[in-house]
């Protein structure tokens, strides 16, 4: 029992960097834009909040300041990165899918390359950014369930919530699925396009990054966690697909992701059920075996709500004679 | 038509004269097209104004100018006495004017209000609730049916033209232009628009409404603005007009363009649909119980308001489509050739040779029993085995490359060159191996054919090109088409189906696709030329094949019809001709 209460309690807030990944993806996507740069754009989301956090080591700012600020300075360097996709794509109509492999290649190394100067400026100051993992806890968790999940697991939900609502409920919303669906059609009726899928691309981008710093500060806590994002990042799109583009069913699809994500290494531990440590491989495959098993089934309903945005991956050209 | 209370209500918008819309002078061309030249337009409150012309006339073009999608190379457009400059639709919505297109603009995966309501922003708080009353307020008012919750997905077209008609009155719309809007409905569907149309009018808006059905300006319109090659031709009120006078004004009075015809030489039976009918994908009947027979050595136009079908049939015939129900019968001049098509299809070849369909070049009957698949093969390739009789071939259900392989030379030019005839990205020796890819047995493609052959129509046809290694879509039209015709005579076709093939090509370029034409009518290749020219199709064609919404109207003699003939039959629907000449033909079905 305490094993099973275990794993949730590791599997579900690992779930939250799926989380601001396919929410982040989801608004990117309900405006036509398939960022494939997803990966790449959650590493440099987690690399530019290290960075700041390390720059932050010898400032003696409160807590909540210090965390605040590493969070928006995660979300400016993933915005960064959808500006560059929505330039590219939106401006110079450049081919999406191309784009987005692109930027996870640019993306992954630019992390890379940052994080080895982080290590370097640590060695020379003495502290390092993981310091202030004390910071992404709630202060009264010591002995609590929430010793297990902090503060961005909770922002993450509320994310979510908050997307589906304006996605759903408001006018920006209702233009901006329509950007994605017809953009043909918004255009004609007075819809700024190309500042719908900027912004969009850029605030999904932005979210999606927040991603990348939530598994190394507040999920893993570790110095080498950063090798881990692309992964999860790949994950966040299959999970864009499985949620059918709808951010409140990502907060359950996450956390099922979350514990598919890490059934190889807890269920084999549990002796009750027998499963050899042999199956850990076939267990890994569970998210992506389901995910093309979602993707069959929503495939084969065809129903029209449950489909991808009908442009998604289209460049807009207007109408010319 | 002459329905006393209409006539009343006309008489009383005529007296009122309160202009809402004049266009003075108003010029638009499209390169070296002139699309709208020197049109002068007035539209008045209350009153249904209809905009009528053939095909590419302008009617569309004026229009779109006061909508906002182009703008006047010169001219003013006055809205209330007002010179306003219209650079947006959001302008136009602005002066209260609003457009319904042809195509739908809408988002299919939300609902009707959804639609309405997108790009809407009155500063109120965006409820969906209050849009879906509004919507209801709006429809019942002038008597449409409609669920305002409804997904577009789920709605009939009809049902989404109405979506438009409320969007744009949503918007406070006081000018309504409708773009053909009785191309999509049934006569029932028509006569409820032309309802809501009427109560629209008493409550004060003005309504333009292009179209270019004689039958429906006489039932709904005040006024008619006649157009024809983008000038103004004349304006009449709509009780002082006649059919027979608004299709002389449509059409206009014949111009020679002195293309030479030769007479067709021995015509022998080559293609007979017969009762050919089909839908298209929206679930509308396209093709209405279709017969007509084809000869070689003529040209067989046809004519239509485009959208009439003849996409539909082309491509059927190409194998492109699959109609419901009919026959297109091809008869293939075999008697006495070789059997070419074996090794594709040996069965076929073993059940004609079964049915004694065979003899060898002394007169001997053929038999392959007792033959091994090899020995017939061998047999049959050495070109010793000829057809006793043409062959009869029924081409409904059968792919492009089933065609082909029954060895029948059908070549289709497509009225969309680059989408559906070349791939624009390829270079023309390229496109050219898109005919011949299959020939061979090596696993390589054979391309030094293609090489010569690419190299012999750019010298032929005088094709204006870099090399013959340039992407196709780098050409200009009338080079494009060049190579497209090319590659399409290079086959020798038996059939040849050309499609609008002189649409935006010079004067010079056409002239050389209207020769290439008439030579292959003179080796006797059948030709079936679609075009929208009647001047063209009159000067060209043997006969005309005259479509009016997916109907056979008639077939008449090039030589001998007038052009007011033809623009007539293209353009009267009568709806209880229609009718009866459908229930005649499910009768015919039942037999």
């Amino acid at each position: 029992m305490d094993k099973l209460i275990n794993y949730l309690l590791s599997a579900i807030p690992l779930g939250m960097t799926f989380l601001y990944g396919s929410t982040g993806e989801i608004i990117t996507e309900k405006v036509g834009q398939l960022n494939l740069g997803l990966p790449g754009i959650m590493c440099v989301g987690a690399a530019g909040g290290c960075m700041t956090l390390q720059l932050l080591s010898g400032t003696s700012l409160p807590g909540v300041l210090v965390v605040t600020i590493a969070i928006i300075a995660s979300f400016l360097s993933a915005a960064a990165m959808g500006l560059i996709y929505s330039f590219l794509t939106v401006t110079l109509h450049a081919n999406q899918n191309v784009t987005g492999l692109a930027l996870t290649t640019f993306g992954v190394g630019t992390m890379k390359f940052i994080m080895s100067k982080i290590t370097a400026m640590a060695s020379a100051s003495g502290t390092r950014y993981l310091y202030a993992i004390k910071y992404f806890r709630f202060p009264f968790a010591d002995n609590t369930t929430f010793k297990y999940c902090g503060v961005m697991v909770f922002l993450a939900i509320i994310i979510a919530i908050v997307t589906s609502f304006v996605l759903n409920r408001t006018r920006v919303g209702l233009h901006l699925r329509a950007v994605g669906e017809n953009p043909a059609t918004a255009d004609a009726m007075g819809i700024n396009v190309t500042a719908y899928k900027y912004v969009a691309t850029l605030v999904g981008s932005g979210i999606a990054g927040l991603g990348g710093l939530f598994y190394i500060m507040d999920y893993a806590g570790s110095q080498e966690a950063y090798l881990g994002i692309s992964a999860l990042g790949w994950l966040s799109i299959a999970l864009v697909i499985f949620t059918l583009w709808k951010p409140v069913v990502s907060i359950f699809g996450s956390s099922l992701f979350g514990m598919l994500y890490v059934a190889g290494s807890y269920i084999p531990s549990i002796k009750e059920l027998h499963v050899s440590m042999k199956a850990t491989p076939i267990l890994d495959m569970l998210p992506y075996v389901v995910t093309i098993i979602v993707l069959i089934i929503t495939s084969a309903t065809k129903k029209k709500e449950n489909q991808p945005p009908a442009s998604l991956g289209l460049s807009y050209f207007r109408e010319e004679r | 038509m002459s329905d006393p209370i209409n006539s009343e209500i006309r008489k009383n918008t005529a007296s009122g004269k309160d202009v809402v819309l004049e266009m003075r002078n108003i010029t638009k061309s499209f390169g070296s097209i002139i699309a709208n030249k020197n049109v002068d337009l007035t539209v008045y409150r209350g009153e249904i104004l209809a905009i009528l012309g053939e095909n590419g006339c302008g009617k569309t073009t004026l229009m779109n100018m006061i909508s906002g999608i182009y703008y006047p190379d010169s001219g003013e457009i006055y809205i209330n006495g007002e010179e306003v400059v219209i650079k947006s639709p959001k302008d136009a919505f602005r002066y209260k004017i609003g457009m319904i297109h042809q195509h739908f603009k809408l988002v299919d995966v939300f609902s009707a209000s959804e639609n309405i309501v997108l790009g809407v922003n009155d500063g109120k708080k965006y409820n969906i609730k209050n849009v879906n009353n509004r919507v209801r307020e709006i429809a019942d008012r002038y008597g449409f049916n409609i669920d305002p919750k409804k997904k577009i997905h789920e709605m009939s077209v009809s049902e989404k033209q109405t979506v438009e008609i409320i969007k744009v009155l949503y918007r406070g719309a006081d000018i309504l232009i409708l773009d053909e809007p009785t191309a999509v409905l049934t006569p029932q569907e028509t006569e409820k628009l032309f309802d809501v149309l009427r109560k629209m009018r008493d409550d004060g808006k003005s309504i333009i409404i292009i179209t270019h059905k004689l039958h429906e300006v006489l039932a709904i319109s005040d006024r008619v603005e006649v157009l024809r090659k983008g000038e103004h031709i004349a304006t009449v009120n709509t009780s002082e007009t006649s059919e027979s006078e608004l299709t002389e004004m449509m059409v206009g009075k014949k111009i020679s363009l002195n293309i030479e015809r030769t007479e067709p030489k021995n015509p022998e039976l080559r293609l007979a649909v017969k009762g050919l009918s089909g839908k298209d994908a929206e679930g509308t009947d396209i093709l209405k119980n279709i017969s007509f027979e084809a000869y070689s050595g003529e040209i067989l136009g046809i004519a239509g308001i485009a959208g009439s079908g003849q996409r539909e049939l082309l491509e059927a015939i190409a194998g492109l489509q699959h109609p419901e129900s009919g026959d297109i019968i091809f008869h293939n001049p075999k008697k006495n050739k070789p059997v070419t098509f074996f090794h594709k299809d040996l069965h076929r070849v073993k059940e004609l040779a079964a049915k004694g369909a065979f003899h060898y070049e002394d007169g001997s009957a053929v038999s392959f029993s007792g033959m091994s698949n090899k020995k017939i093969r061998e047999l049959v390739n050495s070109g010793k085995v000829l057809f006793n009789e043409d062959e009869i071939i029924d081409l409904r259900d059968k792919t492009p490359l089933q065609i082909k392989e029954l060895g029948i030379r059908l070549s289709f030019v497509p009225e969309d060159r680059l989408g559906m005839g070349l791939v624009g990205n390829m270079d023309i020796v390229d496109n050219m191996m898109l005919r011949s890819y299959r020939k061979g047995k090596s696993v390589f493609v054979d391309r030094s054919k293609p090489d010569i052959l690419a190299g012999e129509i750019i010298k032929e046809l005088d094709v204006a090109t870099p090399s013959a290694h340039t992407p196709v879509r780098r050409l200009s039209g009338g080079n494009v088409q060049k190579v497209l015709v090319g590659r399409e005579i290079a086959v020798a076709p038996k059939v040849l189906m050309v499609a609008y093939p002189v649409r935006g090509l010079d004067i010079n370029s056409s002239y050389l696709i209207y020769n290439l034409l008439n030579k292959q009518k003179e080796n006797g290749v059948t030709i079936i030329f679609v075009g929208e020219d009647l001047d063209v199709l009159i000067e060209l064609c043997d006969r005309i094949l005259v479509l009016n919404s997916g109907k056979v109207m008639d077939i008449v003699d090039g030589r001998k019809a007038g052009k007011e003939e033809i623009g007539f039959l293209m353009t009267k629907t009568d709806t209880y001709a229609a009718n009866n000449s459908e229930e005649e033909a499910k009768i015919n079905g039942n037999n």
